[in-house]
């Protein structure tokens, strides 16, 4: 007996009930749907969790100027400016996989306009900044190199800055001062929201490292170039953990550190802080996903009932089969195939199901959904593994019938 | 095939015996029966319910194995066989006809006839021509694509005949063929199989009632489990002359 008629005969079987076929399809459809739909959702979340991330600038190492003993007392981090303009020009220049290097320091100042009076965050920083953090300049314009070389008294304005002093009106041409010193403000950049560790990124003002240097915050008395930090952006591609320790040893060198003396700055990479947070919503995905799969094993179960009720049913039927010479394995090939078709069908609708609640999904919750290709295998596997497992034991029980109790079944 | 010198023989039992198990208690289904029914032979197994006849008709048609001797099929011991053994020899050495015709529900005349040829691995344009062609010689080829439940009772046990004659079988097994019949139709029934033993087939029949038996050319009669008489029918009716002393009455109503 060919596959080719087992599946012929399978058919036919469902054909005739197909009513009840179709009920029994529905518990693997909503199955497979669900796992599907969980899937995309969850895969969804992971993508705009990336996105969030990519807003700090992706592939991001941030170099803080570090600790220094004094007298046996270890103070913290950022307390003594370690770093220089010259370190971030010689990260630029020595180590391939770095895009760009931008120093910076950072200080606290009160913003005023008129009346008003702001406690901010100042970060003075090189025009290569934006392009590392991925920031666009939403009105005016950025700062320039000849900004810089002349320290001019010039401003970029955060969102939450800007409407703090401004309120609707453009800041921009507008005079704010900043420790007394009046400064132009050229631009306003882009929102760009919390930063992951909670903190308002907008709630600054960014000018020339020169000019925040000069004239606000004030140079480092033991090096005039020191600055409190650099942000170091990687090539796309370029692996992390490799560029953290050639980072470290061209600092070490440049900074003359022995080899039992402690760094004196800190390095973090930012993409450590992504992964544990991808980590998280995979681990979400996961849940979603085994949450659906016990749908479908209920739809399987829900197969294994219809297919007991169809042997007890055709008892008469196989009995008659067996007489006319179908051995056991065709009986278990039969309803084998006939609870696998059900599986199977189930399945493929269950697809166009799913893809269509996850589309559905997607566009009416504004909720970002990711249909991907092997989602829609791994749901169709599970479902006809679901088939073979449920629908082995009626199997069984059919080829294990006798032919002349079969026959004489009532 | 092994054992040539019994050759000559289509049937061949042994004191053959079978016994089935109630809880604990032994139940003596069919008990020394010695048999020889050669090839070609009409056979009609006669005997009250219980008499076991039927667990006879089943050793012979291989859908049971004995407890007890043998039986030899076309000159092969079939009593030790496995399950998919006794299947192959239900299907190339055996036909059956039941009496609740037991065909399958819903499907086409000629799907059901086709089944045998199904389980023979036959491919399907040559077991749709076989049917077809089997169904003609039953007089059903303008019924071929008729279900069942479109069918009359003569015309279902028809296609039953013709789906036992499919696979070209030695042996024609019918369990009552004709109890679910009027006299009528169980005489165009009657003539079907005397037609087929006339082109060879042997058919072995169990029927509870004299007038069917009457058809054959043998009685085999059993009681208790055990052949008590064997003896051949001195004058075999003949159905197709039954019906044509018939078709005047017809006419008339």
């Amino acid at each position: 007996m060919t596959l080719v008629s087992s599946i012929g005969i399978a058919l036919a079987a469902l054909r005739l009930n197909l009513m009840r076929s179709v009920l029994t399809m529905l518990g693997i459809i909503i199955g497979v749907a669900s796992v599907i739909t969980m899937i995309a959702v969850g895969a969804g979340a992971q993508a705009r969790i990336a996105d969030q991330i990519n807003s700090l600038g992706s592939n991001l190492i941030v170099v803080v100027s570090g600790t220094i003993t004094s007298g046996g007392v270890r103070l913290g981090f950022g307390t003594q400016m370690t770093l220089s303009e010259d370190d971030a020009q010689a990260l630029e220049r020595d180590i391939p996989e770095i895009l760009a290097a931008s120093p910076g320091v950072r200080g606290t100042a009160q913003v005023i306009s008129g009346n008003l009076n702001w406690s901010i965050v100042i970060y003075g920083t090189t025009p290569g900044y934006l392009a590392v953090r991925d920031w666009d300049v939403a009105r005016g314009r950025p700062f320039e190199p000849a900004d810089a070389d002349r320290a001019a008294k010039v401003a970029l304005l955060g969102q939450t800055v800007a409407t703090t002093l401004f309120g609707n009106a453009d800041p921009v041409g507008q005079v704010v001062r900043i420790r007394k010193v009046p400064f132009t403000v050229i631009g306003v950049l882009d929102r760009k929201g919390q930063s992951l560790q909670g903190q308002d990124q907008d709630d600054t003002v960014i000018m020339p490292l020169s000019t925040a240097r000069n004239r606000v915050l004030g140079a480092s008395e033991v090096n005039r170039r020191a600055v409190a930090g650099i942000l170091v952006k990687m090539r796309d591609g370029a692996d992390m953990r490799t560029a953290e320790t050639q980072i470290q040893a061209l600092l070490r060198q440049r900074h003359h550190l022995q080899p039992r003396q402690d760094d004196d700055f800190w390095i973090r990479n930012l993409s450590e802080v992504a992964q544990a947070q991808e980590a998280s919503s995979r681990v979400l995905t996961l849940l979603l996903a085994a949450v659906a799969s016990v749908s479908l094993v209920v739809g399987g179960i829900g197969i294994m009932n219809i297919m007991l009720v169809s042997v007890t049913e055709r008892t008469r039927e196989i009995g008659l089969r067996l007489a006319v010479g179908a051995r056991s394995r065709d009986i278990l090939g039969q309803f084998l195939i006939e609870a696998l078709t059900l599986s199977v069908t189930g399945g493929l609708i269950g697809i166009a199901v799913g893809a269509a609640a996850s589309f559905t999904v997607g566009h009416w919750a504004r909720w970002q959904t990711d249909l991907r290709p092997e989602s829609i295998l791994l749901a169709v596997g599970f479902a006809a593994a679901v088939g073979v497992f449920f629908g082995f034991y009626p199997a069984r029980k059919a080829s294990r019938l006798q032919p002349i109790e079969a026959l004489r079944y009532e | 095939m092994e054992g040539t010198g019994t050759d000559r023989w289509l049937i061949e039992t042994e004191r053959l015996g079978k016994e089935y198990r109630l809880g604990d208690v032994p139940l003596l289904a069919l008990c020394d029966v010695s048999v020889r029914i050669a090839p070609g032979e009409f056979v009609a197994v006669m005997g009250a319910s219980g008499s076991g006849k039927s667990t006879f008709m089943n050793l012979l048609g291989c859908l049971d194995s004995p407890s007890a001797g043998l039986c030899r099929l076309a000159g092969r011991d079939v009593s030790h066989l496995d399950a998919d053994e006794l299947a192959g020899v239900r299907n190339r050495l055996v036909g059956f006809v039941f009496q609740g015709f037991n065909l399958l529900p819903r499907t086409p005349a000629v799907e059901n006839v086709e089944l045998p040829l199904v389980y023979a691995g036959v491919p399907a344009r040559e077991r749709r021509s076989r049917a077809l062609a089997r169904l003609a010689e039953v007089g059903l080829a303008d019924r071929a694509w008729h279900q069942p439940s479109q069918l009359s009772g003569g015309q279902q046990q028809r296609v039953a005949i013709a789906r036992a004659l499919v696979n070209d079988p030695l042996l024609i097994l019918a369990d009552e063929p004709t109890g679910a019949l009027d006299s009528r139709t169980s005489v165009e029934v009657m003539a079907l199989f005397q037609a087929f033993n006339a082109r060879g087939i042997t058919v072995v029949l169990v029927t509870h009632e004299s007038d069917i038996a009457a058809f054959a050319r043998r009685t085999l009669r059993f009681r208790d489990g055990r052949l008590i008489d064997d003896r051949p029918v001195a004058a075999p009716r003949v159905a197709a002359e039954v019906l044509a002393g018939w078709r005047p009455a017809e006419v008339a109503a």
